[in-house]
């Protein structure tokens, strides 16, 4: 318990909060590092989970494939790509999107595979395009579904870019490191607790988010004229 | 009558038979060097295998000399086996001078070798001593590439002061704040050092930093065969900014006259860089202590 105190001691002393080493940095480098890392494993994911969602091709191997790429331990990958690309942040980024693909991809084509059938085939039936159904129908539909993958892939990297410090001078790691190897404990603790608190904000808010866009896509779904028009439709198609 | 006589000669021998094994009077036979050969002379070593490699040099060398080694290798850690050793269960163990010290003077403030050796001859309690100290280190140097080091005619820390290039150290984090990073470098040399974390203890990814200009210095074990194989170079710490650790052997009373010279030898004869070899054949090769050991000593005609 005292350790806990001398982490809030060490959280309140000014002099964390100051100069280049401050906590204000840090945790700016880490939400840079995060955001970079989510943002690159969207563009990826994103595309990929939506042609599989939306065609159900290639789902057996890319579901094989995202996860193998979970069970490949961040630190080791780390290693590997830094041994091959130098130190620096560039390594940790790539081992870190590594990490986030996945659960990326799995919300993204689980959110599109499990847009209604009847609703796709009436979109198909009213004239739309393969293009405006994704757009206009499946993604919207499917918000939720791919922000749960976009919450549980942030998470993850939050905690994960701890180990941008393993090889680069960023990010809250570096509180964890240093505390650990000089037997700084509160220090180390503090970090952790930082990467905690970081972690626990932004989850909550994206749950937010997350639960706005569902209400704005469900209190539209059970009309009762589309529910009698669906089954004409799914016969007539 | 004739059975107390044999009860008489039973008790008598049990008696001789159990005063003979106790410790105590080991200690009145051994006296007497004719019959030291015969009690076996308890050599350990750490749990490190550079720390094997030499326990093994000493074990085959004293059993060359017709000596009975009894081998504890791989015990463990300083806090485990020095009390072992105070309590005279080993009677030779291959030591570091400046850990060692640190030991038994935790706040001593002797650094360079020399300083730190006659300390430690101080500090060692009775019934031990230690032995000639080895030219051979294993202690924390900074290191560079072998190109920077001839490009600014580099040789000891102090010349890194022709630097006129920022300097970059890479280290684990520790290194950020501690007296031998760059806080010590300013304070000992006057040389400005920025900092870069590498955590992996001067592991491949420093060298690969440092060869790929990352970094300019790195803290590497001066004993470490990566240092050989990368073609770096260690630069001489003249002013004691790491704490001296030369190999010396630390060795109970039980140890003779003759034991001692052959230890010593040996000591002698190994020097920083056959040290590293050692290393290297056990790293890179793969060898067993054993065979590394027994090449070495033929090597130098020590067996």
């Amino acid at each position: 318990m005292s350790m806990f105190l001398e982490a809030f001691t060490w959280l309140a002393d000014s002099a964390a909060w100051m100069g280049a080493t401050s906590i204000g940095h840090r945790l700016g480098q880490h939400l840079i590092i995060t955001m970079i890392v989510v943002g690159i494993a969207a563009a990826i994911a994103l595309p990929v989970g939506i042609a599989i969602g939306h065609t159900g091709r290639g789902r057996g191997f890319v579901i094989a494939a995202a996860g193998a790429a979970r069970a490949v331990p961040t630190l080791g990958l780390l290693t590997i790509l830094a041994l091959a690309m130098g130190i620096g942040i560039t390594a940790p980024i790539v081992a870190l999107i590594v990490l986030a693909v996945p659960p990326l991809l799995a919300g993204t084509y689980a959110g599109i595979e499990n847009v209604e059938r009847t609703t796709i085939d009436a979109a198909r039936a009213a004239g739309m395009n393969e293009f405006q159904i994704i757009v206009h129908v499946e993604l919207p539909l499917a918000a939720h579904v791919i922000l749960g993958g976009f919450r549980s892939a942030t998470l993850q990297v939050i905690a994960t870019a701890t180990l941008a410090a393993y090889v680069s001078d960023s990010g809250l790691g570096r509180y964890i490191f240093a505390g650990l190897k000089s037997r700084d404990y509160p220090q180390m603790l503090a970090g952790a607790l930082l990467v905690a608190a970081l972690a626990i904000l932004i989850d909550l808010g994206l749950s937010v988010l997350q639960r706005m866009v569902r209400r704005s896509v469900e209190p539209r779904m059970p009309r009762p004229r589309s529910r009698v028009a669906g089954p004409s439709l799914k016969g007539a198609s | 009558m004739r059975h107390r006589k044999i009860l008489a000669a039973l008790a008598l021998s049990s008696f001789l038979l159990l005063t003979a094994c106790s410790p105590g009077a080991q200690n009145s036979v051994t006296s007497d060097t004719a019959d030291n050969k015969n009690t076996p002379i308890v050599i350990g070593s750490q749990d490190y295998y550079s720390s094997e490699i030499i326990a093994e040099i000493y074990a085959q060398s004293l059993e060359s000399k017709g000596y009975s080694v009894d081998r504890q290798f791989r015990i463990g850690q300083r806090e485990i086996y020095v009390p072992e050793i105070e309590a005279g269960s080993i009677d030779l163990f291959p030591e570091y001078s400046g850990p060692l010290l640190q030991y038994w003077v935790p706040d001593t403030t002797a650094r360079l070798a020399d300083d730190v050796y006659a300390q430690l001859a101080q500090s060692t309690p009775d019934g031990l001593r230690v032995l000639d100290q080895s030219g051979a280190t294993d202690q924390n140097s900074y290191t560079v590439t072998r190109l920077f080091a001839e490009k600014w005619g580099l040789e000891t820390l102090d010349d890194l002061a022709k630097v006129t290039d920022p300097l970059m150290l890479g280290g684990n984090s520790e290194g950020a704040t501690r007296p031998d990073g760059p806080v010590g470098m300013k304070n000992l040399y006057g040389v400005d050092l920025d900092f870069t974390p590498i955590e992996d203890g001067g592991g491949p990814l420093t060298v690969k930093a440092l060869k790929d200009g990352a970094i300019n210095l790195a803290i590497i074990y001066s004993a470490d065969p990566s240092i050989g194989r990368n073609d770096l170079v260690p630069l001489k710490d003249t002013e004691g900014l790491f704490l001296a650790s030369h190999v010396v052997p630390l060795a109970s009373d039980n140890l003779d006259a003759n034991a001692t010279e052959a230890i010593n030898q040996i000591s002698q004869t190994m020097s920083d860089k056959e040290l590293v070899a050692l290393n290297s054949r056990s790293l890179d090769e793969e060898l067993p202590a054993e065979t590394i050991a027994r090449d070495w000593l033929s090597d130098k005609n020590l067996l």
